[in-house]
């Protein structure tokens, strides 16, 4: 299938506020041993993988910037985090794109998805398990009798 | 010039395949024009580990957001409610999750019963059979004997319940409402050649296994078989007509852009409820001004949806996750009318699970229960796995004001006028959702769940697209008669979700199927006097 979507890649003043925005949203945590989104590796996985957001992932990137006076990483760590909250408070809409693309990306890392019980792999061709669960539970059900309604 | 054919099929999804098939047995010449290609389940996103990001680009179920050169553009701004569909073949039924619901028999008898909107010209009885016919065809996972239904038979058994749909059952159970597991249109076992399910929980983006029956696995392959043609990439324009205002066939864009006529005696339109008001309405010509087939005004009027609320809550007990169909279980509870709630007619509730991890991270985020910085890693494992809910499939009553119109201005690929929806919630759909909301949250709290967030309407979720040519006996009330065929124009037929009458408030392919098996077998039937 064709893709409308070239692939086009953000400025290096876009991605490195990407980076400073993703490493706000998803810190590293020491304990549960997962890097932040803005590790190197997730990076360059989500640097790759914007595909369709592209446009309006760098038209955000950039109103950050604006709203920083220039460049969001001029900013000290915590007004950085102020001025994205701030933001966000005015148009969380606005960050959902960054959100997906961050998501995108972090939440396929290897290291991620051990972390949180997944096994690192695509789901086909082995697929999953999942239980059969109780038939019995439908017996209040059939005990009822129908429901629908006659029309004649 | 292309050589004529006996029949000539606009669109190759859910309604088109089941037409090519059901005439395929009378030996004429079949032609299916495409304007998408043969999907290949190799490309399905379930192949990559990069499945979940692949979700929202060639497989996004937004044609605007694909933007691949088999669809068009529509224009959904003047709507609350976003189009969603796959243009290829197979169409629909691609992406679909596959719950597969039939119409209830009310459904049928709406202003009889309830004083709303109109009677069907046909019922339940009259499509049983082709319901019948259409769950094998497409192989069908169920349970027989569901009280909100007359009896029906079962194809295969049903697809496993899992820990979500016990957890609910419990709860349903204890409120005593009605729930089951659903007719999904899934293999639950092996079934004519294709495989069972092994649960990757991506029915909504292809599915890999080829276990979910979509119509180019089913119906397509049982037709090409049988010697109809399906010509992809080849995007029709408008319908010509001669003087005896019958059409003569079709003009369409090749796979190379060239512009050609396949002239037809029978031409057959199954584009969806808006690809089909499209081409009609593009047809307009000095014989048919307001487009083909509307003397009556209503092509592209009465759009019908389906407006979907979603609620879900958080467990404290793992439960099945991403893993495993994503239809499994339904209720019928609040599906016919009670005058006490406050509206007419009902709603369906379609009980899913939960989220892979990245849809996770998305979504949690966008509910508020995900947060930013410090907390997020803590708040993201108290939901993982651990989320389960439901939508509401609501009724939407026809209004002529909801329409399918040209854009003056957007175009596809091929130059023509895209789509333009102009759509709004009415009051009792509104009344209903509100309904469905504190119904489906008090569902969640008695089974035992936390951190309920609701969504209603949900605004990418168009994927319904209903009524813009609809069924009747009147040819001033009506786009097509009761077995199909225009009022105006006597060797056009309308097989797709563009006839319905109502909308139920049920999902609608498998209706829309046993509606093109009850056409084609009207057309079998009526051959040797089909246009008098
Ligand atoms: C994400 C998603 C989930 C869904 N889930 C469910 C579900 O669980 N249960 C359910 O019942 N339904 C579901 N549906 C809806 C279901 O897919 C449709 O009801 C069904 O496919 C409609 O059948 P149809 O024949 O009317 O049209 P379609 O299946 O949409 O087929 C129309 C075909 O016509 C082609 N076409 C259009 N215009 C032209 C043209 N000008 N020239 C040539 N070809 C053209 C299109 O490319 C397409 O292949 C879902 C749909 C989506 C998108």
């Amino acid at each position: 299938m064709t893709s409308s979507t070239e692939l086009v890649a953000l400025s290096s003043e876009q991605f490195e506020c990407l980076r400073l925005i993703v490493g706000h949203m998803i810190p590293a945590s020491e304990k549960h041993g997962v890097p932040g989104a803005d590790d190197p590796k997730i990076m360059a996985d989500m640097a790759g993988t914007i595909g369709r957001d592209f446009d309006a992932l760098s038209a955000i990137l950039d109103i950050v910037n604006a709203a920083a006076g220039g460049h969001l990483g001029d900013l000290h760590t915590a007004e950085q985090r102020d001025l994205l909250a701030d933001l966000r408070l005015r148009d969380s809409a606005l960050f959902g794109v960054i959100e997906a693309v961050a998501a995108r990306a972090y939440y396929r890392d290897d290291r991620v998805l051990k972390s949180i019980g997944v096994e690192p792999r695509a789901p086909f061709p082995q697929g999953y398990v999942v239980d059969e669960g109780d038939w019995s539970l439908l017996d209040p059900v059939r005990r009822r009798g129908a429901i629908y309604r006659d029309a004649g | 010039m292309n050589d004529p054919v006996d029949v000539l099929i606009i669109g190759g999804g859910a309604s088109g395949a089941a037409v090519a098939w059901n005439l395929a047995e009378t030996r004429m010449r079949i032609v299916c024009l495409e304007q998408g290609d043969w999907p290949q389940s190799s490309d399905y996103p379930s192949n990559g580990r990069n499945w979940e990001s692949r979700q929202s680009e060639d497989f996004a179920i937004s044609p605007n957001r694909r933007a691949s050169s088999a669809d068009y553009p529509v224009n959904d701004d003047a709507s609350p409610i976003k189009v969603a569909n796959f243009n290829g073949v197979g169409g629909g039924t691609v992406l679909y999750a596959g719950h597969f619901p039939r119409f209830h028999p009310s459904d049928f008898r709406v202003r009889s019963l309830d004083g709303v909107a109109d009677d069907w010209p046909i019922d339940y009885r009259t499509l049983e059979p082709f319901y019948a016919l259409n769950d094998r065809m497409m192989g069908i996972a169920g349970l027989a004997g569901d009280p909100a239904y007359p009896d029906k038979e079962a194809v295969m058994p049903p697809l496993p319940l899992g820990k979500t749909g016990e957890t609910f059952g419990q709860a349903m159970n204890e409120l005593g409402w009605h729930w089951w597991p659903c007719d999904a249109a899934i293999n639950s076992r092996e079934y004519e050649g294709r495989a069972p399910c092994i649960n990757l929980g991506h029915c909504g983006h292809g599915c890999a296994q080829g276990a979910k029956s979509s119509t180019d696995i089913t119906y397509w392959q049982e037709a090409l078989r049988n010697r109809v043609e399906v010509r992809t990439r080849c995007r029709v324009s408008r319908i010509e007509t001669n003087e005896d205002r019958m059409a003569t066939g079709a003009w369409y864009f090749d796979a190379n852009g060239e512009e050609v006529f396949q002239p037809a005696e029978i031409v057959v339109m199954a584009c969806n409820g808006i690809g089909t008001p499209r081409i009609l309405l593009n047809s307009a010509s000095e014989r048919f001004p307001d487009g083909l087939a509307n003397s009556s005004g209503l092509v592209g009027r009465n759009l019908m949806f389906h407006p979907y609320a979603l609620v879900r809550g958080r467990f404290d007990k793992t439960l099945d996750g991403f893993r495993g169909s994503r239809v499994f279980m339904w209720s019928m509870e609040f599906y016919e009318t009670d005058p006490a709630r406050g509206y007419v007619r009902g709603y369906c509730y379609q009980f899913t699970r939960g989220f892979g991890p990245v849809m996770q991270a998305i979504n949690g985020m966008a509910d508020g229960l995900v947060p930013w910085g410090e907390g997020h890693h803590d708040a993201y494992r108290r939901l993982f796995d651990r989320q389960a809910g439901m939508v509401s499939i609501c009724e939407d009553l026809p209004e002529e004001i909801n329409t399918v119109t040209l854009d003056t201005s957007l175009r596809d690929g091929n130059g023509i006028p895209a789509p333009k929806i102009t759509y709004r919630i009415g009051e009792n759909t509104q009344r209903m959702l509100d309904h469905s909301v504190a119904r489906g949250t008090e569902i969640l709290l008695k089974a035992g769940a936390q951190d309920i967030v609701t969504r209603s309407p949900l605004s990418y979720a168009g994927w319904h697209l209903l009524g813009t040519a609809r069924m009747g006996t009147d040819p001033k009330r009506s786009v097509v008669n009761e077995w199909g065929r225009s009022h105006d124009v006597k060797n056009l037929f309308i097989v797709d979700g563009s006839v319905f009458v109502t909308s139920g408030g049920v999902n609608p392919t498998s209706t829309i199927q046993a509606i093109a098996l009850y056409v084609s077998d009207q057309i079998k039937a009526r051959l040797h006097d089909l246009f008098d």
